[in-house]
């Protein structure tokens, strides 16, 4: 610009600018308008356009001040790179929430229809762990292995997210126009054409909700199938007392217990209960002797037997014929086929004990074995006085108890009849696992509209045109019933994770009120049942409590009936097969939970596969090894799976387990196990008479977790007789070589606070695995997959060590948890070379992992091979669900660490916090570890030694509790209290 | 062989060099294998595939550091497996080199002169081979200096009750030692290269490393004095590291590895494959290049003696081993041993008695002991017995120990073969460079032998 000064010819010209702008012109001075240098100066200044003084000439000297500078702020930046995240605080918290402290919401688990109250642990609204709920009859603050893993199945990563339409993805309306056109033809034929298929439902509102539906459409028809369902307790009742009835034992006052292929350890209605009441009358110590007896009589080898006096191993076929023969002499009016005249005396010992026993013992049926069996050990127990006493009959549970086999055998037929145009599958997978012999997946390609509501896309909704993803248990409202009839609700924890649909809101669809949420659904039901006056107390009581108060069904007086033509053959003696639940992953539906492909199965020991147990001498005739790959063959049908050899199994018999050779599922459970399901019929579901089997040319590796049965004459699991024990309660003691525990020569570590210690009672421990499973889920335990189990370096910090006692074809199986004993003198400290395991001054031997450089010596030198290493990096550090499930208390281990049981350290801290918040000392049973909390038959005790009036330390106290390893001197904080066996005298 | 001594006496001994030889022939002889421009072409051959086998073990440690130590085959049980047996028998074949320059020379064993420089070359390299292992093996190698004790804001130092620690300590001192008692050994004879050297790269570095070197009769005093010197150092350092590295099991409670037997037994074990080594390497080494005047049969027999010799304790110590368990009536001793002996590792158990306790009894033939070729094989059935002493006793401690219901097998997979063989090729490539590149005979330690010789005759 030229002019450099405002003059007057200046001040023309701004007039013409501005002038020839348009619009609202802003000035700030007239410098600006007439653009002299000044202004430009001045602009500089204020804005420069560059960090130099005097434009672009930038001298050597300042240039390297700036470079220099420049530098060190760069050095400031870089040391780590931030995420970038929004952190937003909580506007209005929500209630009771305390960020880093969990909280506590009662719901209730359900399998096979039946609920176990259940509490979450939620942190900052993340369920990441489930417990027992204290109040609830059935749970008493234990839970199972499903329990315990259906945290990790809401968690999974394969799980269905979308509605889909032959296999596009699809939008809830348009799906809710598919049914109001689908319900609208079929109005016209009062539903002729449509059928429901569930499982077992003991849901009070899902129950009404069909019953509602099926007021609309009345030719509509309700079928429910689940392969492991309980046909055959149903059938007995209905043999027994003409009508359903549920029957509830009391273990706690029964002296002696007969089972009869009964399982009732494992995951029967109100099998938590069972085995607390029945560990109850194992705790015995020198002054307190007032042991039950159990006789197990059984097939396939189960916990139960494991746990009996006396075992008897039949076929499952021969078993009707025994339970007749023991019914007969106890005055049953029955016909039994055979007199095992061989086992004579064991049955008259039996009867007698039974007799002199009347109203203080139980016989109960095995869920596998047939109506028969169940009429005769309800008969049984009528003549020996016990209805009333230890067992009581109240109406069914379920909400319409039928034959489940009937009911899809009836279905089939009327698919194939054309009779169905629209099928709505609740659950379930009845492609996969409904009995081979319908062909049940080529009927249902027959009808019209078929629709699938699942937790995963499964074969079944593969076959449907529609599919729906159903919300888990822990993100949907719901209720069920427990095993004595108590209802209570299902509580959502966390808003659905995916566009799923829980079970009522698609029902609700059906009843033409798609829009209603579950909460409501199930709220509207309970309206009408709880008190109206003070509905929402009652309701916010019954989800706080986690039950429904006073909803337990009242006891009901049964009859059985005399003279029933019952139909028991002495049973043939071909090869027979025996179909089983897996104890790991049930019928299939927990196919892709890691923790439980991976948890070893009680006895087998095996892990990620099932296979054709045999008995060793079956084995050693037909020359079969572990590992060989058979063909099962049962008329037209055959299944190919591999041998495993296991002490126990009845000869001449083969065990498959179910749920697995699934063909479309999840990442963890693609490839693994044989689908024996082919062989499986309605008549014959739980075991076929008679079958062949030969040898193929191929091998099949199995992942065992233990390869070595035996003892070899340690004294592990030491055990005695109840009389021997009571004569010389030292007896334990005498059996090992503990060490004196002044022999060292240092001086003992003194501890001034606590001194943490368990205890774990191998006469309660039934090997149910929940410890494992809940030890996994507290401590963020990594799933390994078969690969690294073939290769022995599974994580478990708690294992269930099984050892065979005695001769092979009837040994005495028992189970020890073995996890950290956190050693007084423990060998692993004093090699580390890092002091990455140390004493803890309370006595613990603590792992901290950021400091372990992974040498593994003290591995190699824990005699007890409790420590797990990392060898790869095992936790999943990508997958962005499975994150949430994570226990924020206990660090994710990475690749290169050492890893074992910390006694729950968390939990210890947790409690002394509080403890020191109210200035006062923990208190005995303040901290239960996750082991201890889960356990259903208290096996596993933890507390302060320090303090003698603790539990803990009162059974450290008594002549039951041993060490294993003493003799090593590294005195084990953790001990054992060993196994008494009640034998009977008669049969000594 | 040497005739015209062999008439004079059965009892007189075989020359520790060859008759006829001048100051003049064994510098020319020794300092030509190195000053020679051309690459002979079996070196060519040696070396390329040492240099391949280094490859395999550059690739194998590069997928370790990715995937970790799963790549082996250790497993709950048997959490030490390859890379322990590989350190043990790797530091093992490093002991005769100390041995030999270390307690030979104090012990006035002139004979020594000739394998010295040789053996102890190979020390350094056997070491810097073990060294890997250890490294190798954590679980989370880059944290490695976590184990010594050096300031850091975490205020901690290592657990210096760990035999682990003592371990860093007993090794990085001997490989310390070692390379320092080389080095000066190493510091007249670079003289002579720079002085004989007609090319001028070579005149610096040698030059460089003889460190003004000029023969002086001062030089020569400081110098014999700082090596005897060191080599009072090193000798009890043959007796430590292996003692040290004992301890590493002995420490432990693991039946099989909890015995006081381990110190001496293992310091013989040690001595015992470290001579059949240099049997191993110094048979090809001289008959290749000649050498056969300056390493005689003499020298082969003395190491097939002190083979012999270490041997026997080798097998006094499985002897022992066996003794023991017996005889202290502990049930996880008592299992342990049969277990080695009629366990799944049986035959592995019976191959290591055949390699290290029968294979060296036949030195005690005279005709064994003159050949070569039988010397030979009896090192090399050594070389195989000592690494299947430490893979016994490692795995099969480990394999079953206390609760059988823990109890599992081992076997290395293809990953613990390759980097096994790898450090072979680590140790190979080294040992071919140091013989193009010093005197892989001291020359003038020989020197001082023609003086002797001729005094002799």
């Amino acid at each position: 610009m030229k002019d450099k000064t405002i003059n007057s010819s200046n001040l023309a010209n701004i007039r013409q600018k501005l002038n020839n702008k348009q619009g609202k012109a802003y000035w700030r001075s007239l410098e600006e308008l007439a653009d002299t240098e000044e202004f430009q100066q001045y602009l500089q200044n204020e804005f420069p356009s560059t960090p130099f003084e005097g434009g672009s000439g930038l001298d050597r000297r300042r240039f390297l001040q700036l470079m220099g500078a420049s530098m060190a702020f760069a050095g400031l930046n870089a040391c780590t790179l931030q995420p970038k995240e929004v952190i937003l605080p909580y506007v209005q918290a929500p209630e009771e929430m305390l960020p880093g402290k969990p909280l506590y919401f009662a719901s209730t688990f359900c399998l096979g229809g039946y609920g176990t109250g259940v509490l979450v642990e939620s942190h900052d609204g993340r369920p990441t762990k489930i417990e027992g709920n204290p109040d609830h009859p059935s749970s008493l603050g234990a839970t199972d292995i499903f329990a315990q893993a259906s945290v990790l199945e809401l968690y999974d990563p394969d799980r269905a997210q979308i509605i889909k339409n032959v296999g596009r993805v699809d939008t809830w309306e348009n799906l809710l126009a598919v049914i109001k056109t689908e319900l609208e033809a079929q109005k016209v034929s009062d539903g002729a054409g449509v059928r429901i298929l569930t499982e077992t439902v003991t849901s009070p509102t899902l129950a009404s909700q069909i019953q509602n539906f099926l007021k609309n459409y009345p030719l509509a028809k309700w079928h429910q199938y689940e392969p492991v369902g309980r046909d055959n307790f149903k059938k007995g009742s209905q043999l027994a007392f003409g009508e359903n009835v549920d029957c509830q034992y009391d273990f706690e006052k029964a002296d002696v217990v007969l089972s009869l292929d009964a399982d009732f350890f494992s995951h029967i209605p109100g099998s938590l209960v069972y085995s607390r009441q029945f560990s109850s009358r194992r705790k015995v110590n020198h002054d307190h002797v007032n042991m039950n007896r159990l006789y197990a009589v059984e097939s396939s080898p189960s916990l139960a037997g494991t746990m009996a006096d006396h075992r008897l191993v039949f076929r499952a076929g021969q078993i009707p014929a025994f339970a007749a023969a023991v019914a007969k002499e106890l005055g049953v009016n029955v016909n039994a086929p055979e007199d095992f005249s061989e086992k004579k005396t064991w049955i008259s010992a039996l009867v007698r004990d039974l007799r002199k026993n009347s109203g203080k013992s139980i016989v109960i049926a095995g869920e596998h074995q047939p109506a028969e069996v169940h009429y005769l050990a309800h008969a049984i127990n009528a003549v020996l006085g016990n209805v009333g006493e230890t067992v009581k009959y109240t109406k069914s549970v379920e909400a319409k108890p039928i034959a489940q086999f009937d009911s899809i055998a009836e279905l089939a037929v009327d698919m194939a009849a054309d009779s169905v145009d629209f099928l709505v599958v609740l659950g379930g997978n009845p492609v996969f696992d409904a009995p081979a012999n319908l062909s049940f997946s080529e009927k249902m390609g027959r009808v019209k509209t078929r629709l699938h509501l699942s937790l995963h896309e499964n074969e079944t909704s593969e076959l449907c045109h529609w599919f729906v993803p159903a919300s888990h248990y822990l993100e949907s409202w719901s209720d069920a019933r427990a095993f004595d009839g108590t209802a209570s609700i299902v509580q959502p924890l966390i808003a659905p994770l995916y566009a799923t649909k829980s079970v009522h809101e698609l029902l609700a669809a059906l009843n033409d009120n798609g829009g209603k949420s579950g909460h409501d659904l199930v709220q509207d039901y309970w309206k009408n049942q709880l008190p109206s006056g003070a509905f929402e107390k009652s309701w916010r009581k019954a989800l706080h409590d986690g039950l429904i108060a006073g909803s337990r069904y009242a006891e009901k007086s049964v009859r059985v009936k005399k003279n029933v033509n019952l139909k028991i053959e002495k049973s043939a003696s071909a090869l027979e097969f025996i179909f089983r639940p897996d104890p790991s992953i049930w019928d299939g539906r927990y196919a892709n939970v890691g923790w439980l492909q991976e948890l070893p199965k009680p006895l087998s020991k095996l892990t990620w596969d099932n296979a054709a147990l045999v008995s060793p001498a079956t084995a050693e005739e037909q020359g079969w090894e572990n590992g060989n790959v058979v063909k099962v063959s049962s008329g037209e049908d055959h299944v190919e799976i591999p041998i495993w050899i296991l002490p126990g199994h009845p000869n001449n018999s083969i065990t498959g387990y179910l749920g697995y050779g699934r063909t479309l599922s999840g990442e963890i459970a693609k490839g693994t196990g044989v689908n024996i399901n082919p062989l499986r019929t309605g008549s014959t579901p739980w075991n076929i008479e008679s079958v062949t089997a030969e040898k193929t040319d191929r091998n099949y590796s199995l992942a065992g977790t233990q390869d070595h049965g035996s003892m070899e004459g340690r004294h592990l699991v030491r055990q005695a007789d109840l009389k021997e024990y009571v004569e010389n309660p030292n007896l334990i003691h005498e059996m090992g070589h503990d060490p004196d525990p002044e022999l060292t020569l240092y001086p003992p570590f003194e501890y001034n606070g606590y001194s943490w210690g368990m205890v774990v009672d191998l006469n309660s421990c039934t090997g149910c695995n929940a410890c494992t499973i809940a030890c996994q889920s507290e401590n963020n335990i990594a799933v390994v997959g078969k690969e690294e189990v073939l290769n022995g370096r599974e994580m478990h910090w708690i294992r269930v060590d099984r050892y065979y006692e005695g001769d092979i074809d009837e040994p005495e199986a028992h189970h020890q948890p073995v996890m950290c004993m956190h050693c007084e003198n423990a060998p692993c400290e004093v090699v580390c070379p890092v002091a990455a395991t140390t004493h803890s001054d309370e006595g613990l031997n603590e792992m901290t992992y950021n400091r372990c450089v992974g040498t593994r010596y003290c591995a190699n030198n824990c005699p007890y091979k409790v420590r797990r290493f990392n060898f790869y990096k095992y936790s999943d550090y990508e997958t962005e669900s499975l994150k949430l499930q994570r226990n924020p208390d206990v660090t994710v281990r990475f690749r290169g660490v050492m890893e074992k049981c910390s006694y729950c350290v968390q939990r210890i801290n947790s409690a002394r916090i509080d403890s020191k918040k109210d200035e006062r000392q923990i208190a005995d049973g303040e901290i239960l570890t996750a082991c201890q909390q889960v356990c259903p038959s208290d096996a596993i005790i933890f507390g302060n030694i320090n303090d003698p009036e603790s539990h803990v330390a009162k059974l450290k106290a008594e002549h039951r509790n041993y060490g294993i390893l003493t003799e090593l001197g590294v005195k084990p904080r953790t001990s054992y209290l060993a196994k008494i066996k009640n034998p009977n005298p008669e049969l000594a | 062989m040497a005739d015209s001594k062999s008439k004079k006496s059965k009892f007189e001994k075989a020359p520790i060099i060859e008759p006829g030889h001048t100051y003049g022939s064994i510098t020319d002889k020794i300092s030509s294998i190195v000053l020679t421009k051309k690459i002979r072409k079996s070196w060519l051959i040696g070396f390329s595939f040492s240099f391949m086998l280094l490859m395999v073990f550059l690739g194998s440690t590069g997928y370790l550091l990715m995937k970790g130590t799963g790549i082996w085959g250790l497993n709950v049980p048997v959490s030490w497996g390859f890379a322990i047996i590989n350190f043990v028998w790797w530091i093992g074949i490093g002991h005769a080199g100390t041995l030999i320059s270390a307690i030979l020379l104090l012990l006035r064993q002139d004979w020594r002169t000739s394998i010295n420089r040789f053996a102890e070359a190979m020390t350094l390299f056997a070491v810097a081979a073990a060294g890997m292992f250890p490294l190798l093996h954590m679980g989370r190698p880059w944290l490695f200096y976590w184990l010594m004790p050096y300031p850091n804001t975490m205020a901690l130092w290592p657990q210096f009750r760990s035999p682990l620690v003592w371990d860093v300590f007993a090794v990085s001192t001997y490989a310390l030692v070692s390379l320092l008692f080389w080095y000066v050994g190493l510091v007249p004879d670079f003289a002579t290269l720079r002085d004989r050297a007609k090319n001028r790269t070579a005149q610096i570095i040698y030059g460089t490393l003889a460190m003004g070197w000029r023969g002086s009769a001062v030089h020569w005093h400081r110098y014999e004095t700082a090596y005897l010197l060191l080599a009072g150092l090193a000798t009890p350092l043959v007796i430590s590291v292996h003692t040290v590295v004992s301890f590493d099991f002995a420490m432990g409670i693991t039946p099989g590895w909890h015995a006081t037997i381990f110190p001496p037994y293992f310091v013989a074990g040690a001595v015992y494959a470290g001579f059949a080594m240099v049997l191993t390497l110094s048979i090809p080494l001289r008959k290749v290049y000649g050498l056969e005047d300056f390493i005689t049969m003499r020298h082969l027999k003395n190491m097939a003696k002190v083979m012999l010799a270490t041997g026997l304790i080798v097998a006094y110590g499985y002897m022992i081993e066996a003794f023991t368990a017996w005889y202290s009536g502990a049930e996880y001793e008592e299992y342990m041993i049969l277990n080695r002996m009629t366990g799944p590792y049986k035959h592995l158990y019976w191959a290591l008695i055949l390699c290290n306790v029968i294979a060296p009894q036949f030195i005690w033939i005279s005709k064994v002991q003159n050949s070569v070729i039988g010397l030979f094989i009896v090192a090399m059935f050594v070389n195989v017995g000592m690494w299947l002493e430490r893979f016994v006793i490692v795995v099969t401690s480990l394999h079953r120990d206390f609760l059988p219901s823990s109890w599992d097998m081992y076997s290395g997979t293809i990953w613990d073969w390759a980097t096994y063989i790898g450090t072979m090729g680590l140790f190979l490539t080294l040992l071919f460079v140091f013989i193009r590149l010093v005197p892989a005979i001291s020359i003038f330690e020989m020197r001082t032998l023609v003086t002797d010789s001729e005094k002799e005759s």
